[in-house]
C-alpha cells in the first residue's frame, strides 16, 4: 500500500504487515531480508518507509507493568504517547518527555530519541529508558544503561536501524495536577531571543516561536514560552476537586487537502505578523493556567494537519548548531529563509541539551525548526540551509528529514562509525533498512 | 482494618483475549470490577492481565481454561476467588463456511466452541449464582443466529442455539437476583473479521461493544442489539417469507 510519514513526502508503495504481539517480531525478521519497524508514522519523511517489509507495531499496545515506588513504566513498543497521558496523568504521573504531538508510540520516541520543551534540564527520552528489549537477527536481546550499553546507545535514536524494539521501561515523573503555569516573553529580535532562551534555563519547559519571514532589524523576532507543572494549591478553588483531568481526544480534523496557493509568501508573512503583535501585547503578565494538552500538543487540536500543505505534501527542516556558532549560523538560516520568502506559521527556536545515542540529533545549543511546503525551489533553499549547517558545526533530525545527503549526513553526526560498527555486530546491517537508511547510506 | 465487603465485585470474562472481551473488561473495571480473565492460551492471558493491571489499577487475575474441555469446568469453576458478580461470555468461533461444509469434524468444532461448551458453563454459573442469589451472566451471540444464511450457517446456527438458551436460562430467573443478558454486536471491527469488508453504518469497535456490555449490566438489559440499526435489520430479515428468503444471497 502506499505510504509516507506525516510530511507526505515522499510516498512509496510498501508492503505493511502486522505485529500483533511483541513475538510475532521475531518471525517477521526470519522471513525477512530487510525490514523496517513502523509506529504511529509521525516521523516526517522516509524513516519508517521500506518497500518490501514495513513492519507496524500499532498492535503491540499492551502495559506490561508499572510501579508507583519508582514510577518505572514498563510496555510494548506500540504503546501510544497518548494513552500513556490517559492512563497515567489522573494518578498523578506524568511522562518525563513528551514531543509536539501525542501522537507517537513509545518505539517511536525512542528510534528518534524524540526532545521536548525540557531537553536543556532533562535530556531526551532516551535518557530516561532504563531497559530495552530489541529482537534481533540474532534474537531478543535486553539492553540498558549497564548491559549491552553500545547496542543501547546505537538504538536509542537509532531510527529503528538496529532492531525491533519490542518493550521498553522508562521512567515517569510525579506531577500534582494536570496543568501547566505557562507565561511568554517577547524578543524583539534573534539576539535578544537566544539570551530570553539561555537566561529561562531554570524553567522545566522552554520554547520559543520565531518569525521566520522578518527582516533586520526585527529578524528573529520571537515569542518565549516558558512553563512548568502547575502545583495542587495554584488551581483555583473551582479545578481543585478534580485537579487532573486528561485530553478528551477529540480534535478538529483538516477535511481536505488545501489548495497549494492557500499558502504562499504572503499569507504566511500576514499570518506571522498578526500572531507575533498579538503574542507581543499578552506577554509580559504573570503566569497563566493552562491544561498540557495546548501546553505540549497544540497541534493535535487540528487532526490531519498536514493537509493544510495541499497535495504535494511537505517537508519539515530541522536542524541544531552548537553553542559557539548559534548566534552567526541561525542568523544565516534566517537571512536565507527571508530571502527566499518562503517560510512557515510553525518555526521554532529551542535551546538543547547534550543527546544520549550515537545518532541522537540533539547536541547542546540551539535547534530551529520549520517547515515547507514542497514545490519548485523548496529543495534548493533546503540545500543551501544544509551548507550553513555544515559550515556552523551542525546537523539535521532524522525523523523530519527526507532530502539531505549522505556527505551532510556523515559530517554532521560524528559517532556514525561507531554506530555502524555496533550495527553490524549485532547482525542488524543490511537486515534493518528504510528508505532513509538507503538514502543516507547508513 | 478493610471489611471484606469492602473489595470491590468481581467480573469474570470468558474469552479475554478476544478484543471484545478486552473492551468488555476495561468498561467493567473503570465501573469498579476487579476482574477474573480467562482464556485458552496462558501467555496471551498473562499479557491481557498485565496490560489491564496497569491499565484499570483493578486487582486482575488469570485463568487459563479451554471452554471446550467441560470435563475442566468443574475446577476452574472452583478456582474463581470469589464467585464473580458478572460473568461475559466472549467464547465462539466463526471458523470457515466452506471447511465447515466439507468437513463435519471443523463444523463439529464451531458448533462446540461457540454454543454447546459456552452453555454448559454458563448454565453452572448460573446454578451456583442462583444458589447465591445474585449474579448477573452476559452472554455475547449473534445477529448471526437471527435467521440461518448459506453464508455462514454453521456458525449462525451455533448462535441461535445459544441466543435460545440464553433466552432459556432469562426466563427461568425472571424475578429472581440472576440476570442474563444477551448482546448482539452485529459488525465489529475485530481481528476475527480483519480483511473482511464491512459496511460502516452496521459496523461498531470493539469498544462501542465494550460499554454496550457494561450498560446492559447496569441496567439489566434483556435483548441488546449493539447498534439499534440492527434491530430493524433483521426484523425484515426474519419477516421475509422462507420461499422468497431461500433464493436470497445476503
Amino acid at each position: 500500500m502506499m505510504l509516507s510519514g506525516w510530511g507526505r513526502y515522499p510516498v512509496l508503495d510498501c508492503r505493511l504487515h502486522a505485529c500483533p504481539v511483541p513475538d510475532a517480531a521475531e518471525d517477521a525478521i526470519a522471513g525477512a531480508t530487510s525490514l523496517i519497524a513502523r509506529g504511529n508514522g509521525r516521523a516526517y519523511g522516509d524513516a519508517a518507509l521500506n518497500p518490501t517489509h514495513t513492519l507496524s507495531m500499532l498492535g503491540s499496545d499492551r502495559f506490561a507493568g508499572f510501579d508507583p515506588e519508582t514510577g518505572v513504566l514498563t510496555c510494548e513498543a506500540g504503546v501510544m504517547l497518548s494513552e500513556i497521558l490517559r492512563v497515567f496523568v489522573p494518578r498523578g504521573w506524568f511522562p518525563p518527555v513528551v514531543p509536539g504531538t501525542k501522537l507517537v508510540t513509545v518505539g517511536g520516541m525512542i528510534a528518534a530519541d524524540v526532545h521536548g520543551k525540557n531537553h536543556h534540564r532533562d535530556g531526551s527520552f532516551g535518557a530516561h529508558v532504563t531497559q530495552l528489549e530489541l529482537a534481533t537477527p540474532d534474537g531478543v536481546v535486553t539492553c540498558s544503561p549497564d548491559t549491552n550499553a553500545e547496542l543501547f546507545a546505537a538504538t536509542i535514536g537509532g531510527m529503528g536501524l538496529t532492531g525491533v524494539i519490542l518493550r521498553a521501561s522508562f521512567r515517569l515523573v510525579p506531577v500534582e495536577t494536570a496543568y501547566m503555569m505557562s507565561e511568554t516573553r517577547a524578543a524583539g529580535d534573534l539576539a535578544t531571543a537566544m539570551a530570553l532562551l539561555a537566561e529561562s534555563d531554570a524553567w522545566p519547559y522552554t520554547v520559543a516561536w520565531i518569525d521566520c519571514l522578518a527582516s533586520a532589524p526585527a529578524r528573529g523576532r520571537s515569542l518565549i514560552h516558558r512553563g512548568r507543572h502547575a502545583t495542587h494549591a495554584e488551581l483555583p478553588r473551582g479545578r481543585r476537586e478534580a485537579p487532573r483531568p486528561v485530553h478528551d481526544g477529540k480534535g478538529v480534523r483538516v477535511p481536505f487537502d488545501m489548495p497549494g496557493a492557500a499558502l504562499n509568501g504572503l499569507t504566511v508573512r500576514s499570518f506571522n505578523a498578526a500572531y507575533y503583535a498579538r503574542g507581543r501585547a499578552a506577554s509580559g503578565g504573570g503566569p497563566e493556567l493552562v491544561h498540557y494538552d495546548p501546553f505540549f500538543f497544540p497541534l493535535d487540536g487540528i487532526l490531519a494537519w498536514n493537509r493544510l500543505y495541499g497535495r504535494w505534501g511537505f517537508v519539515q527542516y530541522q536542524c541544531v548548531l552548537p553553542d559557539t556558532a548559534s548566534a552567526a549560523g541561525l542568523a544565516a538560516l534566517l537571512d536565507r529563509i527571508a530571502a527566499a520568502g518562503q517560510g512557515s506559521f510553525l518555526a521554532v527556536l529551542k535551546r538543547l541539551g547534550p543527546g544520549s545515542g550515537f545518532l541522537s540529533f540533539p547536541i547542546a545549543g540551539y535547534t530551529l525548526a520549520l517547515d515547507f511546503p514542497v514545490r519548485a525551489g523548496t529543495f534548493a533553499l533546503l540545500d543551501d540551509l544544509d551548507t550553513i549547517v555544515a559550515q556552523h558545526g551542525g546537523r539535521v533530525y532524522l525523523a523530519k528529514d527526507a532530502r539531505t545527503v549522505p556527505r551532510r549526513f556523515a559530517a554532521g553526526y560524528p559517532e556514525l562509525d561507531r554506530f555502524r560498527r555496533v550495527r553490524a555486530q549485532a547482525g542488524a546491517a543490511g537486515r534493518f533498512e528504510s528508505l532513509l537508511s538507503r538514502r543516507l547510506e547508513v | 482494618m478493610a471489611d471484606e465487603t469492602d473489595a470491590p465485585p468481581a467480573a469474570l470474562i470468558l474469552g479475554a483475549t478476544s478484543d471484545i472481551g478486552r473492551a468488555a473488561a476495561q468498561q467493567l473495571a473503570a465501573a469498579g470490577y476487579a476482574l477474573q480473565l480467562a482464556g485458552r492460551r496462558a501467555d496471551a492471558v498473562q499479557r491481557e492481565r498485565d496490560d489491564l493491571a496497569v491499565r484499570t489499577g483493578q486487582p486482575v487475575t488469570m485463568h487459563v481454561l479451554d471452554v471446550t474441555d467441560s470435563a475442566a469446568h468443574a475446577a476452574f469453576l472452583e478456582g474463581l476467588d470469589p464467585l464473580p458478580e458478572v460473568a461475559v461470555c466472549v467464547v465462539g468461533t466463526m471458523g470457515d463456511q466452506a471447511e465447515n461444509e466439507r468437513d463435519p469434524a471443523k463444523a463439529a468444532q464451531v458448533i462446540a466452541a461457540t454454543y454447546t461448551a459456552p452453555a454448559q458453563l454458563l448454565g453452572e454459573l448460573a446454578n451456583r449464582f442462583a444458589a447465591r442469589g445474585h449474579g448477573t451472566i452476559v452472554g455475547v451471540s449473534s445477529v448471526a443466529g437471527d435467521r440461518g444464511r448459506a453464508t455462514n450457517y454453521v456458525y449462525g446456527s451455533a448462535k441461535a442455539g445459544f441466543t435460545a438458551f440464553l433466552s432459556g436460562l432469562r426466563n427461568r430467573f425472571a424475578g429472581t437476583g440472576v440476570h442474563v443478558a444477551t448482546i448482539k454486536p452485529g459488525f465489529v471491527r475485530t481481528r476475527m473479521t480483519e480483511g473482511l469488508k464491512l459496511p460502516g453504518l452496521l459496523t461498531a469497535s470493539p469498544d462501542r461493544v465494550g460499554r454496550s456490555i457494561h450498560e446492559a449490566v447496569a441496567k439489566r438489559r434483556d435483548v441488546v442489539y449493539v447498534l439499534p440499526v440492527w434491530r430493524l435489520v433483521m426484523l425484515i430479515i426474519r419477516a421475509i417469507p422462507e420461499p422468497v428468503f431461500k433464493r436470497l444471497r445476503l
